[in-house]
């Protein structure tokens, strides 16, 4: 690639085929086919496009990536010139067929499979999801190209403006416009941390070296967060492209994307893209004629939540054993192979283009104050709509879980929300109007974190969810300073005390003074971050952890040990349901008289309440 | 040098810019305690002790690891200093086995000094589970109990440091275990015994197989000659088991402290340092002038032997034949002493500076009378509880010599402790023979100081004498990998496994990481040894009476037929993993 011009020739030649000309009658089929997609069965459906539109020469089927509507993959969108795209939901080869015929061949949607189908529902005000609440409150920048183009083809990156960003940089700009760019855009590190992107950059700039590195932290760990992964699946180019950017504005000619191994499908797509760019002379030498050089290599992680940890990664890429390392040094000074190192993880890098292009104007219009832009989430838990959402910063929580969440299911009340995983805390319901950002989420005593938001309702227990979060830091704690590694699991001791009705207010604490402890003495975050489920669990729903351990009771009847089954001898009919379910035989009584449970054989699996018809059982 | 204003306990300061808060410390007069901490070798801020407090810090700050900068503020003894010191040492406590009234580092336990320091009233406060535990006593040398492993990780820098890696961290989190690749057992890998990991580590966690009971039986048994053999290093190292200084040479009351032990016999293996010169002299000359496999490398290290077995067994015809002074020592007590004082049952003792020798008494090929040349070796720690055990109180006695012929021996024997030592003392005799003059200066300081690598050149007799000089083994690795490409243009080297050699030997006295960082522990203890060669009136090995004496009633010559059965072995190529 030596000249924008040679970029806008291809874009020229690929364009239409993306963004369909008015009147060309011409069609694209995508099919979401990130992890999820498939795993939900996209592979059968796309064959059956495929093949049954191979002979349409107006429709192209592509794969793409992950479209956001997790509970309805697999999902297909029809693109036509000219009109609203269709959206088809829960699809299998079957109805898939019916689309080719119906739609593709005969141009008459396939309504009962449309997203938001409603039979009554006459004003044809179905289908798009662009129109839908789960997406009108969104606004995609990172995630610009997830679902749209097909992730695998560099044809399509340059159609939606691919690499044209990483050619006005190396034709244009120098490496401190590059970084006054970033560093006025207010980006700020999509990891958790929210350090200052440009800023970082800038430390790695100041620092000579013979040879500095980029890398990507695409180690994607927090239980239930996935937005990573569905950027790389999406939009691998857009890490290639802002990797290479950001090496030209620090001075770095090599990088590596550390991707966790349980990401196959972001690897290979990583790695074609990688190839293709090379092959484009987007990678390699002298890039746009500018004398710029930059490869990137691919690392996999083996699975260790620490190697999320910036020094940790860095120790893995070298190929020793995943541990953080103390700072200072920090990577800019010294971090990969000891040499000046800049950082970022996935969903960072995944906005630099956008940035370039568009300008640091128009992305600081986006947000708040402090916290510019956008925020991918992964929206998960006890909510309508699961999936891939990405909100501008500063939207509310309550907007997040009532009008794109579409509320908790069941007609429960909501609770708490969970973000920043292991390391992050609970929002509860009241302050369900903090709006979103850096700070907001600091002074409540959670963080933003990576961007797993878990929703939860009124049957979670605050106090198990605390131990299953500590749970995951005890599994995950690397063990190499002490608070952590042992730290960590005394209060997973603790906890299980606690819920198993053995805990004692001294026991409370312990659990804080331990918790305090790790936090003000481990070596890494991974460790000063571990008590804060507890601690924000603690600090807002204190009186759960009383009832454990004064009352003896579970208020949210979660914690078994906790719990006792009744039955209520006025409201029982005696039709012996119950004690043919129990599977313990912990139930008796003669039929068509009251029956009684003996508290020391249930093991309180609720499967008698479950079926009782008379609203007989109770659990308290 | 750039230096900086700091305050450390609001006394102002001005130190070196970048140094650490641990350093900076240290020029208020203060020691931030530790426990991982080693100087340039495990700098890696794992067990949290040294934290303190530093003005404007979001949280407490890793001393050892972070630089000072201009106008910090520095709080050592704070009341949240402390608090976490003890909080993070009763949690370190709730994983330990807690066997201190028994434990061998009981009383030179860091972990127990700390606990006391910062008043860890109650050593179960956070009492819970414990992870399984492994427990590694198949090597000849030594002991790895994990349940008192701190996980400070100092064993796995001392090994790293050797340029071997035998040991790392194992599992995760809570059941992080340091152990061998694959978990292996240490007698499947190629730990070469050097004991390194040993002297380094904090508590009881690391240990040598005690073989004094042994000895007591030995010494009890009334059919029994049990006769006992000091290594050239100990008699400066011995005094620190009883509280005297580092560099304290304590010779006369360790031989009156093995008398009163009930060893028939206190010889010196100095005596077989001096043979070992006469010997390997001898060899290094015949290589050179019959076109021998050159250069030649000194085998008085069975750390370095062993090593040489493991990672370079296809060099090991450049190995000198010559056993290591205590194996000559034995095999000489068993050949020629017995016949010559008509003795049977012999029992010989060794007390060495090292683990590897307990691996080196059961080698092949190192019984010249038919049993075992050497039949126990201690370390100087091993001695310093035997002496302990007996009530004898070694500070007290007064000096005493060692017996006759076989404790005697030259200056030139004393310096086998320290790196250099035996090139020196080689140098000594080798240069006498050929020129056939008598030296006028017998110091060759250019094969003296405690760098990794040494090298020197003479001119002796219109021959160029090129030498060099490794300890430590990732030292001995730079040396090797020239011999094996054929760069070495030397005739002589001389390798010794540890770092400064048998003075910093893995059986010597385990003094704190604190003494390891700032104390110039090896630079103290071969002062010591020099101070005694200087002072000594024989300086050279092949003016000793005895070794004389030996070559005139039983080996005739160096290198004769009966030298080559009793003093000189062989070696075998050892597979890295079992």
């Amino acid at each position: 690639m030596k000249s924008l011009a040679e970029l806008a020739a291809i874009q020229d030649k690929v364009k239409d085929s993306i963004v369909l000309p008015e009147g060309s009658g011409d069609v694209r089929v995508v099919v979401g086919m990130a992890t999820c997609g498939i795993a939900a069965g996209a592979k059968p459906v796309y064959d059956t496009l495929t093949d049954g539109a191979k002979d349409l020469s107006n429709v192209t089927v592509k794969q793409t990536g992950c479209i956001g509507i997790c509970q309805f993959e697999p999902v297909v969108e029809v693109y036509e010139a000219g009109k609203e795209k269709v959206t088809y939901v829960k699809m299998t080869p079957e109805k898939a067929q019916r689309v080719v015929e119906e739609h593709l061949k005969g141009g008459k949607v396939v309504e009962e499979y449309v997203y938001n189908y409603k039979p009554d529902q006459t004003d044809g005000g179905y289908g798009t999801l662009a129109k839908s609440d789960f997406y009108k409150a969104q606004k995609r920048v990172a995630l610009r190209n997830c679902g749209v183009i097909n992730p695998e083809s560099i044809e399509e990156y340059i159609a939606m403006d691919g690499y044209k960003a990483l050619g006005k940089v190396l034709t244009g700009m120098s490496s401190d416009d590059v970084i006054k760019c970033v560093m006025d855009s207010g980006l700020r590190g999509r990891g958790g941390g929210g350090f200052p992107t440009g800023r970082k950059w800038s430390f790695t700039a100041a620092n000579k070296a013979d040879q500095k590195y980029v890398v990507c932290n695409a180690d994607e760990g927090d239980p239930g967060a996935f937005m990573d992964r569905s950027v790389l699946e999406g939009d691998p180019h857009c890490i290639v492209e802002a990797m290479t950017i950001c090496g030209y504005a620090t001075g770095a000619t090599e990088g590596y994307i550390y991707v966790r191994a349980e990401y196959p499908i972001a690897v290979r797509r990583l790695e074609i893209a990688i190839a293709q760019a090379k092959e484009l002379g987007l990678l390699g030498k002298n890039i746009f004629g500018s004398g710029f050089d930059f490869d990137l290599h691919i690392r996999l992680g083996a699975g260790a939540f620490v190697c999320g940890e910036e020094t940790a990664l860095m120790t893995s890429i070298e190929g020793n054993r995943g541990e953080p390392r103390p700072r200072p040094p920090y990577p800019a000074v010294k971090g990969l192979f000891a040499k000046p190192t800049t950082e970022n993880n996935v969903e960072t890098f995944a906005n630099i283009a956008q940035i370039i292009l568009k300008g640091a104007e128009w992305f600081a219009s986006m947000g708040t104050e402090r916290s510019k832009g956008t925020k991918v989430f992964a929206l998960g838990g006890k909510i309508n709509n699961t999936g891939l959402v990405e909100i501008p910063m500063g939207t509310t929580l309550r907007e997040v879980i009532d009008v794109i969440g579409g509320g908790i299911p069941n007609g429960k009340q909501f609770k708490a929300a969970q973000t920043g995983g292991p390391s992050g805390g609970c929002i509860p319901a009241a302050l369900i109007d903090t709006e979103i950002d850096y700070d907001n989420l600091t002074s409540i005593g959670c963080m933003m974190g990576s961007g797993g938001l878990i929703v939860m309702d009124e049957d979670t227990c605050m106090v198990d969810i605390a131990k299953f979060f500590l749970t995951f830091t005890v599994d995950e704690s690397c063990g190499k300073c002490a608070p952590c590694r042992i730290g960590t699991n005394r209060m997973k001791e603790i906890l299980d005390k606690i819920t198993s009705g053995t805990g004692t207010q001294a026991d409370i604490e312990k659990l804080e003074e331990l918790a305090d402890h790790i936090k003000q003495s481990s070596l890494c975050g991974l460790g000063q971050t571990a008590p804060n489920p507890v601690l924000a669990t603690l600090r807002f729903f204190r009186n759960e952890y009383d009832a454990h351990v004064i009352d003896k009771k579970c208020p949210a009847g979660v914690c078994k040990a906790l719990l006792t089954y009744k039955i209520d001898a006025d409201k029982c009919k005696g039709c012996t349901l119950c004690a043919r379910n129990c599977p313990v035989n912990a139930i008796s009584g003669k039929v068509k008289e009251a029956h009684t449970i003996d508290t020391d054989k249930c093991i309180k699996c609720g499967a008698c309440m479950a079926g009782c018809k008379f609203g007989a059982i109770s659990r308290g | 040098m750039e230096m900086v204003n700091i305050k450390i306990n609001g006394t102002p300061l001005s130190v070196p810019n970048g140094i650490s808060i641990l350093e900076a410390a240290r020029y208020a007069g203060i020691e931030i305690p530790t426990l991982c901490y080693l100087k340039d070798i495990n700098e890696i801020g794992a067990c949290r002790i040294c934290v303190v407090e530093v003005k404007g810090a979001r949280s407490l700050v890793t001393a050892c690891v972070y630089p000072v900068n201009e106008g910090m503020e520095v709080f050592t003894n704070t009341e949240k200093v402390r608090k976490s010191r003890r909080h993070t040492l009763e949690l370190v406590l709730s994983n330990h086995r807690k066997e201190c009234l028994s434990c061998v580092r009981s009383g030179n336990c860091e972990l127990q000094k700390l606990c006391k320091d910062y008043g860890v009233a109650d050593a179960d406060y956070f009492k819970g589970a414990m992870p399984a535990f492994t427990f590694d006593d198949s090597a000849a040398h030594m002991i790895r109990d994990n349940s008192k492993c701190v996980l400070c990780r100092r064993c796995v820098a001392a090994c790293n440091e050797q340029g071997l890696g035998i040991i790392g961290a194992n599992a995760r989190g809570f059941d992080t275990q340091i152990s061998c690749a694959f978990e292996k057992n240490l007698a499947d890998v190629s730990c070469v015994s050097c004991g390194q990991c040993i002297v380094h580590c904090p508590t009881g966690a690391l240990k040598e197989k005690d073989d004094t009971d042994k000895v007591i039986a030995a010494i009890n048994d009334p059919e029994k000659f049990v006769v006992v053999q000091t290594a050239p290093s100990i008699r400066v190292t011995l005094g620190e088991c009883f509280g005297n200084p580092v560099g304290t040479n304590v010779e006369g009351k360790m031989v009156a402290a093995l008398r009163r032990l009930g060893f028939d016999k206190v010889f010196d293996t100095d005596f077989a340092a001096d043979l070992t010169i006469l010997e390997e002299s001898n060899e290094l000359l015949e290589r050179i002038t019959k076109g021998g496999t050159l250069p030649m490398i000194t085998s008085c290290s069975p750390g370095w032997i062993k090593y040489c077995e493991y990672y370079y067994p296809d060099q090991l015809d450049h190995l000198s034949t010559c056993k290591s002074p205590q194996q000559m020592f034995g095999a000489t007590v068993k050949t020629w002493y017995a016949k010559k004082m008509g003795i049977e049952n012999i029992v010989v003792v060794s007390i060495m500076p090292c683990t590897a020798k307990k691996f080196e008494v059961g080698r092949d090929d190192q019984n010249a009378a038919g049993v075992a040349d050497v039949d126990i070796a201690l370390t100087t720690r091993e001695l310093g509880r035997l002496i302990d055990g007996a009530g004898i109180r070694f500070n007290d006695l007064e000096d005493e010599k060692f017996d006759e012929l076989l404790g005697e021996s030259t200056g030139a024997a004393v310096i086998f402790g320290t790196t250099g030592g035996v090139m020196e003392a080689a140098l000594r005799t080798a240069v006498e023979k050929l020129t056939g003059e008598t030296l006028a200066a017998l110091e060759f300081t250019d094969v003296r100081g405690l760098e990794g690598v040494k090298e020197a050149s003479y001119e002796v007799a219109g021959l160029t004498v090129k030498v060099a000089i490794a300890s430590g083994l990732k030292n001995a690795k730079i040396i090797m990998d020239k011999v094996r490409a054929g760069e070495a243009d030397y005739q002589f080297i001389e390798i010794m496994c540890c770092p400064g050699g048998c003075i910093n030997g893995g059986g010597q006295p385990v003094q704190p990481a604190v003494e390891h960082n700032f104390g110039n522990l090896a630079a103290k203890r071969a002062a010591a040894l020099y101070a005694q060669d200087e002072a000594m009136p024989l300086r050279k090995s092949h003016d000793s009476p005895a070794v004389k004496a030996a070559y005139e009633e039983f080996f005739g010559e160096p290198g004769s037929h009966t030298a080559h059965e009793v003093l000189h072995t062989s070696y075998v190529a050892r597979p890295m993993y079992k």
